[in-house]
């Protein structure tokens, strides 16, 4: 395992374990579709994998999240009962937050273990592909949902960022040293 | 300097190569042209010009890999590349089949020709076949030479030669290799793929992690051990009661210590493999080999390599280039 990568603290993922589902499973479903209209190469990278049913599972946090690209939804799922799904992607929330900001490689995680794959391999790198060329970035993202609260919002990324080593905004702007 | 040779399979890991200090991007189009040809990978005519005229603009060239053999009646598929990556404005195309080369030589002769690996031109009078027939400029050398055979090499040619340096180690005679096909019905020569995705299972027995390709358990690693990608020249094969890796364990190539040792060589240019991997592992590794360049450039030790952590098996060796039991 990378010892680099922080684990959410237990006690978030206790406090989450009460969290209704289904406004979580609406916004998170908002996010994707607005993930997937700002970077519609994301769709096209994909191809007869949007199609796919991807369940992420956040080893840290009590929930499973279930991705279907081609319809933007993205719903919350108890780990008890986890949804039918085509290829299954698991590891902490930060190797999945470090992966999709461009700041760890998603095969050198699952070489490390960090990350672990079962189902369709081949979906699974689709998905990491897409994803990697768009270059998301949640911070903006979210920024972007939140009107006039953005500014508030950034600041509290910033702040979140700082306090549990999470990486939520894209990292690998800038070049080589002159 | 020698020249940085980086991979891109992606938009996005051309940008991050080409800002990290990459001297040229090597990349493809999103078909069986190329030998990475996989799912979400690669480029369309159009990201192609995007990407020439990114690199151009900031003093980077590109070189476009077309670098699996045409099948016999789809060529055009193969002569439409070429002439795409033309459009492009690309600094080269990087070749490996002899029908392909003619044509390119025939139809496009100011686009430059470099020999792919694919090519497997492992000694003198098959590369100034290519160079005198085809008028090849540039040969990819396969990763079976010691620094020694090399040196030997450009002595007798007058192309430029490119050795790997860096990521995934073919030890086969590239291009001619068909574990992948046995076990999968594709393979790296003619659809682009080694070990292709789909034909691959990760599952959890017991506290082993089984890696499958094609049906067949080609790893099986315990808890907490680094995982695999199971391709058969790095698998575990059981044989006269003993089990081990035949053919070389699942490591990756580096050769940053050798850097000087290449120079003298005579070597043009160091490529990076890893056309697959993400835009962090070719930023990160460029940079540690723009660095190293640099350092060998200048004349100052090199740099230790820190990239242990991205690379298969988390392990590395220098492969053939060092190696004593041939």
């Amino acid at each position: 395992m990378t010892a680099l990568l922080p684990r959410l603290p237990r006690l978030l993922g206790l406090a989450a374990l009460p969290l209704p589902l289904p406004p979580l499973s609406f916004f998170l479903g908002a996010l994707t579709r607005r993930m997937a209209t700002a970077h519609p190469g994301m769709l096209r990278r994909l191809g007869d994998y949007a199609g796919h049913r991807f369940l992420i599972d956040p080893v840290d946090l009590p929930w499973l999240l279930l991705l279907h690209p081609e319809t933007g939804a993205m719903t919350a799922h108890r780990r008890a009962r986890p949804p039918a799904h085509d290829a299954r992607i698991a590891g902490p929330m930060s190797a999945f937050f470090a992966m999709m900001h461009g700041a760890e490689d998603g095969d050198a995680l699952f070489f490390s273990r960090d990350l672990s794959v079962e189902g369709d391999t081949a979906a699974v790198l689709a998905l990491r592909n897409a994803m990697d060329d768009a270059e998301l970035d949640l911070s903006d993202e979210l920024a972007a949902l939140s009107g006039p609260l953005a500014l508030p919002l950034r600041r509290a990324l910033a702040g979140a960022e700082r306090a549990t080593g999470l990486i939520l905004h894209r990292v690998d702007q800038g070049g080589f040293p002159a | 300097m020698m020249e940085l040779v980086c991979p891109a399979g992606t938009p996005a890991a051309l940008r991050a190569a080409v800002e990290a200090g990459a001297h040229s991007v090597y990349c493809g189009f999103a078909d069986e042209t190329n030998a990475r040809n996989f799912p979400g990978l690669n480029f369309t005519p159009e990201d192609m010009a995007e990407a020439v005229t990114f690199a151009h603009a900031r003093g980077a060239r590109v070189l476009v890999a077309i670098n699996t053999f045409p099948r016999a009646g789809a060529e055009p598929l193969w002569h439409r590349a070429v002439a795409n990556a033309e459009a492009a404005g690309a600094d080269a195309v990087i070749l490996a089949d002899i029908g392909l080369l003619a044509h390119a030589a025939e139809l496009h002769p100011s686009l430059r020709r470099h020999l792919s690996v694919q090519a497997a031109a492992a000694n003198p009078d098959a590369i100034n076949l290519y160079a005198e027939a085809f008028g090849v400029r540039r040969v990819v050398l396969p990763r079976v030479l010691t620094v020694e055979e090399i040196t030997a090499i450009n002595r007798e040619v007058d192309v430029e030669t490119e050795v790997f340096v860096f990521g995934g180690l073919c030890v086969m005679a590239e291009g001619r290799c068909s574990l992948s096909s046995y076990a999968t019905g594709k393979s790296p020569n003619m659809n682009g793929v080694c070990s292709p995705a789909n034909h691959v299972v990760y599952a959890e027995e017991g506290r082993d992690l089984a890696a499958k390709l094609g049906g067949f358990t080609i790893h099986r690693t315990p808890k907490g051990a680094s995982a695999p990608y199971p391709t058969l020249c790095k698998g575990c094969f059981t044989s006269g009661g003993q089990t081990g890796h035949i053919f070389e364990d699942p490591v990756s190539l580096d050769a940053t210590q050798l850097i000087p040792r290449l120079a003298k060589a005579g070597v043009s240019a160091l490529k990076i493999e890893g056309r697959q991997r993400s835009r962090a592992y070719v930023a990160q590794v460029v940079r540690a080999f723009r660095a190293a360049v640099e350092a060998e450039a200048a004349g100052r030790p090199l740099p230790e390599s820190t990239l242990a952590r991205l690379t298969e098996g988390q392990m590395a060796t220098t492969g053939a280039y060092a190696k004593t039991w041939r």
